[in-house]
């Protein structure tokens, strides 16, 4: 809490570099990216910026995620912030753009950098910052780390400093923008440990942040059982469309969750058969996935690491 | 640092990047393997094992925290003693094996952590003394300061449990192959909780010796590069006694051991 509360204080000191200096839009090498990104209205009042199918680079400010806001009839929900502090300034400066109701809540629904680093941009709004309960234990053992690799990448100054949740989440909850509810559901180990989705009550549009990839690859960092199994119960929420996190920016739910599900399974399959038959770890990570090699982007850099992760995991079964 | 390339941050702690080797690089890699040869083996000529000993080693670490090593050997005579060395990590030797009569030495398979870009380097000590090696170049980040993605607490459950799964039964003189998965999150001191600003202590797995019956199969001797919760692949002779027996012990002295009977073929 000091901590956030004595950055707000040098943000404010630093308003003037924050926005004309290091972190000026216009100033960054990235200018052409930047004026091509825009939000796309998904549904009434739901704003999404499709992230670009990439890893992090100086280039793309690590904006690879889909983020946004949704806008109440009192203030406004950022879904997700961004991948850096640049991403979190571009999204707040669009919402300003877009309307002039407060910013109250900003949704971190993961660990993941490209979802939790533009969340510093939105700390001058004073927001609530929600998050899964299980957030803040992630972001103790691996918060800096991530700071430290992706500042590597894109330079420490465009990162920013790491935000907290200020609620959090054990099962469900909801929060008000005023006549529209949005709410929450914490999910048991699946895409990570710690992963968070919402239900924008008034439109009906599920937003499952990463526990739903569609194009892009999915990345495996909680539970491969886990995510299958949170999936069913996204599922049953019974939402018609939603917001993914990777991937175009509102799809069929039951659809991109059957890929999803698809590629999950022959995952699970493949590397329990290579377990079975004493194939090592070795063995699988050439084998395994390679029938889903053309249905997903980066296919090559992330599947070894997946199969891995589930071997890891259904080794002890 | 070294200047990145193409960086994943999207979707796991660990980093891989790839880029160019500089020749200073070159030069440094040689001096420092010729270091660590020297403390290992003194002034004993150790020979180009290109041809009997192979390294199975992924030239990019998708998971550096977990990256899959495979030796094999096809020496004509017995090998005494087998080296993994990573060369540009904290504690280089990740493993030194010292095979007992029921080994067979033919393949070894374990997971290693790899700190950054490294040669990886493979040394087999045969009967007659002879030193013969091998090396592999592998590109890695962040192997060892990885966070475990979960709570000390969580990756401590279970400590010390042990499997072992052989490979079909045993005929025995006939080679069996073993898997041996020991639970034990390996802390190697360099994986830093943020909040506390202070680095989980260093417990790490320092020995496991494998026995059939009267027999050794192997001791290792292991330190932090070993991956957590290890896994190793090994084969080995049955004595048709029927009992393996598995010993393990921490930098904490804990000690562990486990019996398995050895599914022997009844004829
Ligand atoms: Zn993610």
């Amino acid at each position: 809490m000091v901590a956030v509360k004595q950055w707000v204080e040098n943000m404010r000191l630093d308003r003037r570099k924050a926005l004309f200096g290091t972190f000026c839009l216009c100033c960054l090498p990235t200018i052409g990216r930047t004026a091509a990104f825009k939000v796309e209205e998904v549904a009434p009042g739901v704003f999404i910026r499709r992230g670009v199918d990439e890893d992090a680079t100086p280039q793309n400010r690590d904006a690879i995620a889909n983020i946004g806001f949704i806008v109440g009839r009192d203030s406004v929900l950022v879904t997700d912030s961004g991948g850096s502090l640049g991403d979190g300034l571009w999204l707040r400066e669009t919402i300003k753009a877009t309307t002039a109701k407060p910013i109250k809540y900003v949704v971190l629904s993961h660990i993941h950098p490209d979802h939790i680093f533009g969340a510093a941009a939105f700390v001058p709004d004073d927001p609530v910052f929600i998050g899964h309960a299980k957030l803040r234990a992630a972001l103790e053992t691996r918060g800096e780390f991530y700071r430290d690799k992706l500042s590597e990448i894109i330079g420490v100054d465009q990162v920013g400093p790491l935000v907290r949740p200020t609620l959090e989440i054990a099962d469900g909850g909801e929060v008000d923008l005023g006549g529209r509810i949005i709410g929450f559901k914490a999910h048991g180990p699946a895409h990570t440990m710690c992963d968070l989705s919402m239900l924008d009550r008034q439109s009906g549009l599920l937003l499952p942040a990463d526990l739903l990839f569609v194009s892009r690859i999915p990345a495996l960092d909680g539970s491969l059982l886990g995510w299958l199994k949170e999936l069913e119960t996204l599922k049953a929420m019974g939402a018609a469309k939603a917001v993914p996190g990777h991937g175009a920016v509102c799809v069929d739910f039951a659809r991109a969750a059957s890929d999803l599900t698809r590629y999950l399974t022959v995952l699970r399959d493949g590397v329990r058969t290579q377990i079975k038959q004493d194939g090592s770890l070795q063995q699988a990570i050439k084998t395994v996935g390679a029938a889903e090699r053309s249905n997903w982007l980066l296919f090559d850099d992330y599947n070894v690491r997946n199969v891995t992760q589930a071997y890891k995991e259904l080794e002890w079964e | 640092m070294k200047i990145l390339g193409k960086v994943s941050v999207v979707a796991l702690g660990i980093l891989v990047s790839s880029g160019p080797l500089r020749a200073d690089d070159q030069s440094e890699r040689e001096a420092r393997w010729k270091d660590i040869e020297t403390s290992l083996f003194g002034a004993r000529v150790v020979q180009n094992g290109d041809g009997v000993i192979a390294l199975d080693a992924p030239v990019r670490a998708d998971d550096a925290s977990l990256v899959p090593m495979g030796i094999t050997l096809s020496a004509k005579q017995p090998v005494k003693s087998l080296y993994l060395v990573i060369d540009d990590n904290p504690a280089p030797v990740a493993a030194h094996y010292t095979f007992g009569p029921a080994a067979d030495p033919r393949e070894i398979k374990m997971r290693v952590r790899v700190n950054t870009y490294t040669n990886v380097h493979v040394v087999a000590e045969l009967a007659d003394g002879t030193l013969l090696e091998t090396e592999k170049f592998v590109k890695a980040s962040g192997g060892c300061s990885a966070p475990m993605g979960m709570s000390d607490e969580e990756a401590m459950k279970g400590m010390g449990e042990m499997r072992v799964k052989f490979a079909g039964d045993a005929t025995p003189s006939k080679p069996v192959d073993a898997t041996l998965m020991v639970r034990h999150p390996n802390f190697n001191g360099m994986q830093m909780n943020q909040l506390t600003r202070m680095y989980t202590p260093a417990r790490y797995i320092q020995t496991i010796a494998v026995s059939d019956g009267p027999q050794k199969v192997f001791d290792l001797e292991t330190g932090i590069s070993l991956a957590s919760n290890p896994v190793i692949n090994f084969a080995f002779v049955p004595t048709g006694k029927g009992q393996l027996k598995v010993d393990v012990t921490d930098s904490e002295n804990s000690h562990w051991e486990k019996t398995v009977p050895v599914p022997t073929l009844s004829n």
